[in-house]
């Protein structure tokens, strides 16, 4: 018998989308159940106790919590595609450049964007801009990171498909990757965004630019700590 | 004649318990490896070379294959290599040892840091109890076995190291306790059980030696911890 999947959401989260879109691509139903964070559920914290976030993959009777964990866990106990490579340097090379996204990459990113101190805001940039780079070279003449399809880097990569638009018009700045500068990255975000899989579970870009711009002031905040 | 299998390099650094991860894994699996050591105040071109992007140690070589970041090493040296599997078969109990292994590596670090090396003019009470809670929801996962990976020493335990033995050296450094065997006995059968493995052993870092490293340099780590604290 097969046990029911059930996937404990939030709306604009990219990290949700990382595991919907997981799912999506193994051909795996789901069952969509949307959080509130303001607002945390007694199923979420029961869970997810550990750390109180989303998402959350519910498989049977068994709770799979942080995105990676849940894609390479999608990636094992469900057949379908695989959304990482065989070979295991291949592999490595995946995790590491996933583990880089998540560790390395996201915060001078998304804090450039508010910074709202100049000298500040020009380190981030600098960063950013060194961290797109590496992103740029591991494209190296691929469809997607993955190779011929979406896997596990371009779909841990997301964020940088779908909300970058949304956080440069929030913010108010220039855009950030430009086919000048990284045109293999500007061809893979509008390549992932238009895959039949990814586009059923990508958030609304309107709804999304109202919900961020709700949190402007507070992620404003947020760069002006972050040194 | 069958081919010789590709030459295996460890670039690491003295002391430093992601350095032990790779080490474990490399001698459970039965791995022949050469030890490049690093001296982290003054980096080789090898290292740079071979990791740019964060310029740290551990690094892998096998072969011409470059392999960095201590998790994504131990899970490349399990796919890569014959031998005792490190990780669990079970997709579950893989998830789970991941989950932790990303716990320990992301949640440990800042209490624990806070907790020993911030002077007595901080109010570490906070801290401690962040740095406890987080030992015990560890301690849980051992489920009433020897080791996270059940009779042998697995993926997780080795993940675990910094715990079961550095933990151990802060505390005398420092003078600050924070285990102890009442309150986390499963922790600390744990701790004694790794650091008395025959292989382990192998690849540990003498106790005495460690204590006159991190004590060298306590002056240092109580400066980055007092500017980290106020930032």
């Amino acid at each position: 018998m097969v046990e029911t999947v059930k996937l404990i959401s939030a709306f604009g989260s990219g990290f949700s989308h990382r595991a919907e879109a997981a799912l999506r691509l193994k051909g795996v139903p789901y069952e969509l159940i949307l959080e509130d964070l303001g607002n945390k559920s007694e199923l979420l914290l029961q869970h997810n106790p550990v750390h109180k976030l989303v998402p959350v993959l519910l498989h049977g009777d068994r709770a799979v919590c942080e995105s990676l964990v849940i894609l390479e866990y999608i990636d094992e106990a469900f057949d379908g595609p695989p959304l990482l490579p065989a070979d295991p340097y291949e592999r490595a090379m995946a995790r590491f450049w996933a583990h880089f996204i998540d560790h390395k990459f996201s915060k001078p990113f998304w804090m450039s964007f508010f910074s709202t101190d100049g000298e500040s805001r020009r380190g981030l940039l600098a960063e950013a801009k060194q961290n797109l780079a590496l992103m740029e070279a591991q494209l190296e003449g691929k469809r997607f990171f993955g190779g011929d399809s979406v896997g596990f880097v371009d779909i841990a990569a997301c964020n940088l498909a779908h909300w970058l638009g949304v956080f440069e018009e929030i913010g108010g700045v220039s855009p950030l990757l430009t086919d000048e500068e990284y045109p293999a990255l500007c061809q893979w975000t509008k390549r992932y965004v238009a895959d039949e899989a990814v586009k059923q579970c990508l958030p609304n870009r309107e709804e999304l630019v109202a919900m961020y711009s709700a949190f402007k002031e507070m992620i404003q905040a947020m760069a002006a700590s972050h040194k | 004649m069958a081919a010789e299998a590709p030459a295996v390099k460890l670039i690491g650094g003295y002391g430093s318990p992601y350095v032990h991860r790779i080490e474990m894994a490399l001698r459970l699996k039965g791995v022949t490896y050469e030890l490049i050591l690093e001296d982290l105040r003054n980096k080789s071109e090898l290292l740079f070379k071979h990791n740019p992007v964060h310029k740290l140690v551990p690094v892998l070589l096998h072969g011409d294959r470059t392999v960095c970041e201590s998790l994504v090493i131990l899970e490349y040296i399990d796919e890569a290599f014959d031998g005792p599997p490190l990780l669990p078969a079970d997709p579950y109990e893989r998830s789970e040892a991941r989950f932790w292994a990303q716990f320990i590596d992301q949640k440990f670090a800042r209490p624990f840091w806070f907790s020993f090396w911030t002077g007595d003019d901080v109010d570490k009470r906070a801290f401690l109890k962040e740095a406890k809670e987080n030992l015990t929801l560890l301690e849980a996962q051992l489920k009433g076995r020897s080791f996270f990976g059940g009779d042998t020493i697995g993926f997780l335990d080795i993940t675990a190291c910094a715990l079961a033995h550095w933990l151990g050296v802060t505390e005398e450094v420092t003078g600050v306790t924070l285990v102890n065997k009442e309150e986390l006995p499963a922790f600390c059968k744990w701790a004694d059980g790794y650091i008395s493995d025959e292989t382990v052993k192998q690849c540990l870092p003498v106790r005495d030696e460690l204590v006159a490293y991190f004590s060298a340099r306590k002056e240092m780590y109580m400066a980055r911890a007092r500017a980290t604290l106020h930032k």
